[in-house]
């Protein structure tokens, strides 16, 4: 068990470095910092001058060293829009973009995991039918036109709940959260609905379809043949199975979730870390965009391991054989 | 032939199991007819499809939709059960009809220890409480020879071999003691070599506590060494049933005849065994008359245009017009 965690650690930074290296060599061709750093009085000297400052004439595997050192001593490097350190920026904007995900995989786990659950206990139920059908929008529809038309109702028709922004937040230490004010509060309801859309029918159709494999399996049909009722059945037979496999989606799903906040913050203006990515995008501000991926693909790495430790814990097909078995 | 001094176990009266379908309705089980006295093993036999396996889902209630009981009754120790729905029907199985399916290592759920699935089975059942149950769990084990019971309860399937998964998959359906068991095929899933140890077992356990056993398999070897008496089944109707040792050393139906034939027997040496030509129909292409005729190596006209003769419970032994060895 120590053996494989340690591996699985060392795969990890593996892949991490890989993944910083595509990152890096893919910012050559977004664009030239230059352009936006200086005015329109320049020089070639003055662009000369700060090329070389920045290290931008280096080659971009030099520059991808450079960026690692500095990044393991905790340096992520300086803003070149806002003349900032990056690692400040990161994390002033980091709760709100984890406060909209935090709700988001919520209401996505419960709601995806219950409704799963009902449409294959209740398989040839109507309702169950229905929201099989509604669970269609929700999978095709891509998630800034789900954003606009929640908007559309809630915000322009109705006039019940902001279209962007976080409303009012309460500062704790360096945290701001939005949890502690009624504006707060409502200016999260539409955007992790949004967010949460597309998640949580993915989960509820896994569940499903897991589910309906689990109820076909042997032991199933053996703990009814026991005269087990049908809440044991579904519930301590079937749900528990069905999940093994669903843990490492749902696990993946709450990285994709803070992943794909970009294009739900920047639907709603919501301040987060997917807003700072797409302005830092516009303005090819490199430490940011780096700082960002890299933030990105350590927390998918991160999930997958705790994901796979979980399994551990849950099928105890995978554990070690304890003493006293055999 | 009919023991009139006790009740049977289980009476199936004319058995009809339907399950319809966009073309049509389908038959798997016609019209069976069998009772299983207290302590007696009644072997039923039957090519793959015969509805030997069906029958026995109907009597615990478990088909699976759209099959259905279409016809007929089923008794269970004088109580009629196949009219009783979803509760009722649920809380005689595991107490009154226990069972035992094919493969062991399918049978378990994979998540939970054994004792788990004990206790929960035990409760599900019996009014006592968990510290009992659990105790009541290693006897059951012990019973079913789990060498050290007391320490291997807290285990996981995955931890026992096949043959000690069949021992616990008896004991999970003998838990709540019930008065019949449907052993569905519970060796063809294991080792030569420990399917005489599962049979022994099953034998001896329901001998002690008068369990009927209904033993729904293909092996003749099997129903000859355990069964007291043996029901053969065609196409879904009962073809045979009578006494082991009658039927087997004295077949009456052609097609018992035929699936004695092909049995290699270790005496015989290398003789070559028989073949009952063609395969067994489709449900929705029977022919007319009797279901074997197209099969049956003694067809005579009455065969090919009249439906076999009725097999009633308490008349004769095999439903054919002709049998072996009595007129013709």
């Amino acid at each position: 068990m120590l053996a494989y965690t340690i591996r699985r650690i060392l795969q990890s930074l593996l892949v991490l470095l890989v993944v910083g290296l595509v990152a890096f060599s893919m910012f050559r061709f977004v664009g030239d910092p230059i352009d936006n750093l200086l005015g329109q009085e320049r020089t070639d000297a003055d662009i000369e001058r700060l090329r070389e400052v920045l290290g931008l004439n280096d080659p971009f595997i030099v520059q991808y060293g450079n960026y690692l050192i500095g990044a393991f001593q905790g340096n992520l490097g300086i803003s070149y829009r806002q003349g900032r350190p990056v690692a400040e920026i990161l994390l002033e904007r980091a709760p709100a973009t984890l406060e909209l995900a935090f709700v988001s995989g919520i209401i996505a786990v419960v709601l995806g995991i219950a409704l799963g659950v009902y449409t294959a206990i209740r398989r040839d139920g109507i309702l169950a039918n229905v929201i099989m059908s509604a669970s269609l929008i929700g999978v095709s529809l891509p998630t800034f036109l789900i954003g606009i038309l929640l908007i559309y109702f809630f915000s322009v028709y109705l006039d019940l709940l902001p279209s962007f922004g976080r409303g009012q937040v309460v500062r704790i230490g360096g945290w701001s959260t939005g949890f502690l004010t009624s504006s707060g509060l409502k200016a999260l309801i539409l955007p992790s609905i949004t967010l949460a859309l597309f998640q949580m029918t993915l989960i509820m159709r896994l569940v499903r379809a897991e589910m309906l494999e689990v109820l076909r399996q042997d032991y199933i049909r053996f703990a009814r043949a026991r005269g087990l009722n049908e809440r044991a059945v579904n519930f301590r037979h079937a749900l528990k199975n069905t999940l093994v496999p669903v843990v490492t989606i749902i696990g993946m799903q709450f990285g994709s979730i803070i992943a794909f906040a970009i294009i739900t913050e920047t639907v709603f203006q919501w301040p987060g870390l997917g807003l700072l990515f797409i302005n830092a995008i516009q303005f090819v501000d490199i430490p940011v965009m780096a700082a960002y991926l890299m933030m990105i693909s350590v927390m998918f790495v991160f999930i997958n391991l705790i994901v796979d430790m979980l399994y551990f814990a849950i099928d105890p097909r995978l554990r070690v054989d304890r003493s006293g078995a055999h | 032939m009919k023991d009139l001094q006790t009740e049977p176990t289980l009476s199936i009266r004319n058995l009809t199991v339907d399950i319809p379908t966009r073309h049509g309705i389908l038959r798997p089980v016609d019209q069976v007819s069998y009772d299983i006295q207290p302590g007696e093993i009644l072997g039923v036999v039957g090519e793959s499809g015969a509805g030997k396996s069906m029958a026995g889902n109907a009597v615990i209630g478990l088909l699976n939709r759209p099959a259905h009981i279409a016809g007929g009754e089923i008794w269970l120790g004088g109580t009629r059960i196949d009219a009783l729905k979803g509760d009722a029907m649920r809380r005689l199985r595991g107490k009154k009809i226990g069972m035992v399916f094919q493969d062991p290592l399918t049978s378990l759920n994979p998540l939970l220890q054994i004792g788990d699935q004990l206790v929960e089975t035990m409760t599900a059942h019996l009014d006592i409480s968990m510290s009992e149950a659990r105790k009541r769990a290693i006897q059951a084990l012990e019973e079913v020879g789990i060498p050290a019971a007391a320490a291997r309860i807290d285990s996981y399937p995955h931890e026992f071999s096949g043959g000690m998964r069949q021992r616990v998959v008896i004991a999970l359906a003998l838990c709540a003691e019930p008065s019949l068991v449907i052993a569905d095929e519970p060796t063809t899933a294991l080792d030569v070599s420990v399917q005489a140890q599962i049979i022994a077992l099953l034998k001896r356990l329901c001998r002690e506590r008068g369990t009927a056993v209904m033993l729904i398999t293909h092996d003749m070897g099997v129903i000859a060494e355990t069964a007291d008496r043996v029901a053969v089944m065609y196409a879904g109707r009962l073809a045979e049933i009578g006494p082991v040792r009658d039927v087997l050393t004295a077949p009456h139906h052609p097609y018992t005849r035929g699936l004695m034939g092909a049995t290699p027997l270790a005496s015989q040496g290398k003789a070559r065994l028989h073949q009952i030509p063609g395969a067994m129909p489709r449900l929705d292409a029977l022919p007319d008359g009797c279901a074997f005729h197209p099969r049956c190596d003694c067809v005579q006209g009455k065969c090919r245009q009249n439906p076999a003769p009725d097999l009633a419970a308490d008349a004769g032994r095999s439903a054919c017009w002709y049998p072996v060895g009595a007129l013709v």
